[in-house]
């Protein structure tokens, strides 16, 4: 390996590392605004210039490739002086308004001034003034405080793959926006404010609400989606008052969606925080005691096979598994954790999981997406897809057309028939996919909808599996799945599932065989009411409860804590950063309690034993099971994608003011707002 | 120098015209396919040429999809050059050189002219909308001082009368002869040649 000098030390390196990286890796610590290491270099900023022997001048670390034998020195008057010019120019027009500035107390301009820069200003010339831009409803813009890093473009541009951020103008007069100030249509693009350096972008939902610095500072997990993205809740309070990304590598690198940052405002409104009983019609507020005695009267009054329970997608394994035990005493097996009539073929762990990992798709040669629009179902996800399409060129192609979605892909059908001739050799996909090394088929949930989901998903299995692409190095099999809890509650068995009949339990359902359903957290499921009881716990007051008997006010994913398994498979721990508010209660503890009355009482006494048992439960272990699936018959139907609701797919999003405001622009924004020339 | 204006009366459509659509080709060509948007200034060079001197929004979009480049980055090029407008300078653009040069040779004297005849302000139109005049640095042609550029063509030597007559007639509509009012050959001395007599076409 070459080797560097650094400060008169000598450290290898890699070859293709900057300078600066070389520098990090011994360990100088060198200022830099514009440099990001997922972006991008742009090398405008000069903050990162350091001193290199025989170069008559500093030179910019972040842009020169590091080369054998270079001298390298970070710690000279020559450097500190070079930092301090770079920072009086940078602080020459902007605006002294910390105070009242959002980004006070994280700004990285603020800090590095402290460290790198003058103590005094010598500019005494008037201030340039940028006008405000309309970025969309979550970013709001301060222009004067822009220092031109550029970074905002280069995400807009890289990773989210929406280049509508730009800078127009030149010299003094540039400034950064959007074409034509329009809002930014993209699912990631709160990431700028993370990215912005300076308080110019900053978040508009979160204005002027808090300083950092007074925040509790909770790491856990995202049940918005499957991905599990790993985020930082801070609370004031009982207020949840902001989300951010935390990096994890494996999953969401750092960035997370939209929805994920800024649902939280839904966690402050529509909240059920004292139990409801329905009399005459109506719901009305009653004590704990009631509500439990109630719904324990009723549930022995039905036969255990017309009790049914509903799990939601925001549980978490805690729920789920004391939901289950508590069935079970119950003598009742009618669970499900689906809403719709999604196939699934929970027989080996591997048919209902993420197996090529989403690191994994950056080593992927080939992706077929089937009935799947990853952009909008797993955005995190979809920023991996972009971010190998941009790294190895790596050919898409989709059965099912979900639109725009960051990055060119071919579509190739939209029907089971196509599957057919995938799986027969007869379409020229197959044999590309027998040719690529690492392939990948993202199966999305409206391809796996009714009988013919059998058809397609089985037959794609068995497919994969004579090509050898179902291997312990290589698992090309992928479902998408969208709810956060249900990779978890199909690993605890929470489904209903009879011999041949996927969906034996929404046909009971349909047919009126349940007289009493328990619905945890589940909001989106539809059914009849007619003369049912309906139980419903949940955190926030939306369709389940508009219908139920009785409401059972339970925590919201920031409010306990929890064991969530994201869509690969990967077992994460959610910890609490609020209190469930009112008389609201962890959710296990209200079924613990029921499990009590019952007179059946649950084995475990605290969270500690439940996760115990749990774990015990989880077979990780993808044991790949050679016997093979007999072939399934052929339905032929076309294969198109459910159009999703962004904005609102669970109920803390619908309570969410900012969500709202999200959707409403967005389908402004789809009525008038695109232009396209002849 | 602010950022341009971009004019709040925008025209719904723009389309090459076949003639101007056959040269874009030919500069699109000059690039190799993946490099296409590489031609977006000949493009927009060429907007402006058939648009009475400026672009319009519907001219960037229009650019952005024959070169499959963002919205945003057309309009990013179009906003950095100082000679793409953004908004209407009338059928005539008059830029007045005002640099040194032109500036010890009276081009204060143009800049008087070009606002009592053409508009009071910079960059404003005329009132029958076909002429606006503006300030500019310079435009290379200092030996000739002052002098002032009307679309493409340059007008020097300029003295007061001889800048009122030519701007008269930008306002009648018609074009007048470029090129030195006192009818000397490019640079060439005024009093006729010096040097190089024998050679005719020196």
């Amino acid at each position: 390996m070459p080797k560097i000098i650094i400060n008169n030390k000598e450290i290898e390196f890699e070859d293709g590392m900057t300078v600066l990286q070389a520098c990090e890796m011994a360990g100088a610590e060198i200022p830099r605004f514009c440099y990001h290491e997922r972006l991008s270099i742009a090398g405008n900023c000069r903050m990162c210039l350091v001193e290199m022997e025989k170069s008559p001048k500093p030179i910019a670390s972040c842009a020169m490739p590091a080369a054998e034998g270079m001298k390298i020195k970070t710690n000279t008057p020559f450097v500190d002086k070079a930092r301090k010019g770079v920072m009086e120019f940078l602080l020459a027009n902007h605006p002294l308004d910390c105070p009242v500035c959002d980004q006070g107390g994280e700004c990285d301009l603020q800090d590095q001034s402290l460290f790198y820069g003058l103590d005094n200003s010598r500019y005494s010339e008037n201030k340039r003034q940028v006008k405000e831009k309309y970025m969309g409803p979550l970013i709001k813009t301060q222009m004067t405080r822009c220092i031109h890093c550029t970074r905002c473009i280069r995400f807009a541009t890289e990773v989210a793959g929406i280049p509508e951020l730009g800078a127009i103008g030149r010299g003094e007069d540039m400034e950064i926006t959007t074409y034509l100030e329009r809002s930014m249509e993209s699912e990631l693009s709160a990431n700028v404010i993370d990215l912005c350096p300076v308080g110019a972008l900053t978040s508009k939902p979160y204005a002027f609400e808090a300083r950092p610095w007074e925040l509790k500072k909770t790491e856990t997990i995202d049940v918005m989606d499957a991905v599990g993205s790993n985020i930082r809740v801070d609370t004031y309070g009982w207020e949840v008052k902001r989300i951010l990304p935390r990096i994890n590598e494996d999953i969401n690198e750092e960035w997370i969606s939209d929805k994920t940052r800024y649902a939280c405002d839904g966690l402050l409104k529509q909240r059920i925080d004292t139990p409801y009983i329905r009399e005459n019609g109506q719901l009305k507020k009653t004590t704990w005691e009631n509500a439990k005695k109630t719904l324990i009267n009723k549930i022995k009054s039905f036969d255990p096979n017309e009790v049914a329970g509903i799990v939601g997608d925001l549980s978490d394994l805690e729920m789920i598994y004391s939901f289950k035990s508590f069935f079970n005493s119950l003598g009742s097996n009618n669970l499900e954790c689906r809403q719709d009539r999604i196939y699934i073929n929970p027989e080996e762990r591997i048919n209902y999981i993420f197996n090529s990992s989403i690191k994994g798709i950056e080593n992927s040669d080939l992706i077929l997406l089937v009935g799947s629009n990853p952009r909008l179902e797993a955005s995190i996800l979809n920023a991996r897809i972009r971010k190998a399409y941009q790294k190895n060129n790596t050919k898409i192609y989709s059965i099912g057309d979900p639109g725009d979605l960051t990055y060119p892909y071919e579509v190739i059908g939209s029907n089971t028939s196509i599957i057919k001739l995938i799986a027969a050799g007869s379409h020229e996909i197959s044999e590309k996919i027998k040719k690529s090394k690492k392939p990948m088929i993202i199966i999305g949930e409206s391809a796996l909808y009714g009988e013919a989901g059998r058809y397609t998903f089985e037959t794609i299995k068995k497919f994969l599996f004579t090509n050898n692409f179902i291997r312990n190095d290589w698992n090309a099999l992928n479902v998408l799945t969208q709810q956060a809890s249900r990779v978890g509650a199909l690993d605890l068995g929470l489904y209903s599932i009879a011999k041949n009949d996927n969906f034996s339990f929404f046909d009971k359902l349909e047919n009126g065989l349940f007289k009493f359903i328990y619905l945890l957290g589940a909001d989106d499921i539809n059914f009849k009411k007619d003369d049912k009881f309906i139980v419903y716990q949940g955190s926030h007051g939306d369709k389940g409860a508009e219908i139920a008997d009785i409401v059972l006010p339970g925590a919201a994913y920031t409010e306990k804590n929890g064991l969530f398994v994201n869509l690969e498979g990967k077992i994460q721990n959610a910890y609490k950063a609020s209190y469930p508010p009112g008389d609201a209660r962890e959710d296990w503890k209200i079924i613990k309690d029921l499990s009590k009355l019952l007179k059946k009482p649950e084995d475990y006494k605290d969270i500690n034993e439940l996760q115990k048992n749990i774990k015990k439960n989880i077979t990780i272990k993808n044991n790949i099971n050679l016997k093979n699936t007999e072939s399934v018959e052929f339905i032929e139907k076309e294969i198109s994608i459910k159009p999703i609701d962004y904005y609102f797919t669970n109920s803390i999003a619908r309570s969410s003011k900012t969500m709202n405001e999200c959707r409403r622009v967005k389908k402004k924004f789809l009525f008038t707002g695109i232009e396209k020339a002849s | 120098m602010s950022i341009k204006k971009i004019s709040k009366v925008q025209p719904e459509l723009f389309e090459f015209t076949s003639e101007n659509l056959e040269k874009a080709k030919n500069e699109i060509k000059k690039y190799p396919k993946k490099r296409k948007a590489s031609a977006v200034l000949a493009l927009l060079y060429l907007v402006q040429n058939q648009n009475d001197n400026w672009i319009p929004l519907a001219a960037i979009r229009y650019v952005a999809v024959l070169l499959g480049m963002p919205y945003i980055k057309v309009y990013e090029v179009a906003t950095f050059y100082s000679m793409f407008n953004l908004s209407p300078v009338g059928k005539y653009f008059v830029q007045v050189c005002t640099t040194t040069p032109c500036m010890i040779r009276g081009a204060k004297k143009i800049t008087e002219i070009c606002k009592k005849y053409i508009s009071e302000e910079q960059n404003k139109l005329s009132e029958n909308k076909i002429c606006s005049w503006t300030e500019v640095e310079c435009l290379g042609a200092c030996v000739n001082a002052p002098m002032m550029q009307i679309n493409k063509d340059y007008f020097e030597d300029l003295n007061e009368s001889k800048t009122e007559e030519i701007i008269q007639k930008l306002l009648k509509d018609e074009f007048p002869e470029p090129g030195s009012v006192k009818n000397r050959k490019n640079n060439a001395p005024e009093s006729g040649k010096t040097t190089l007599i024998e050679i005719k076409n020196a």
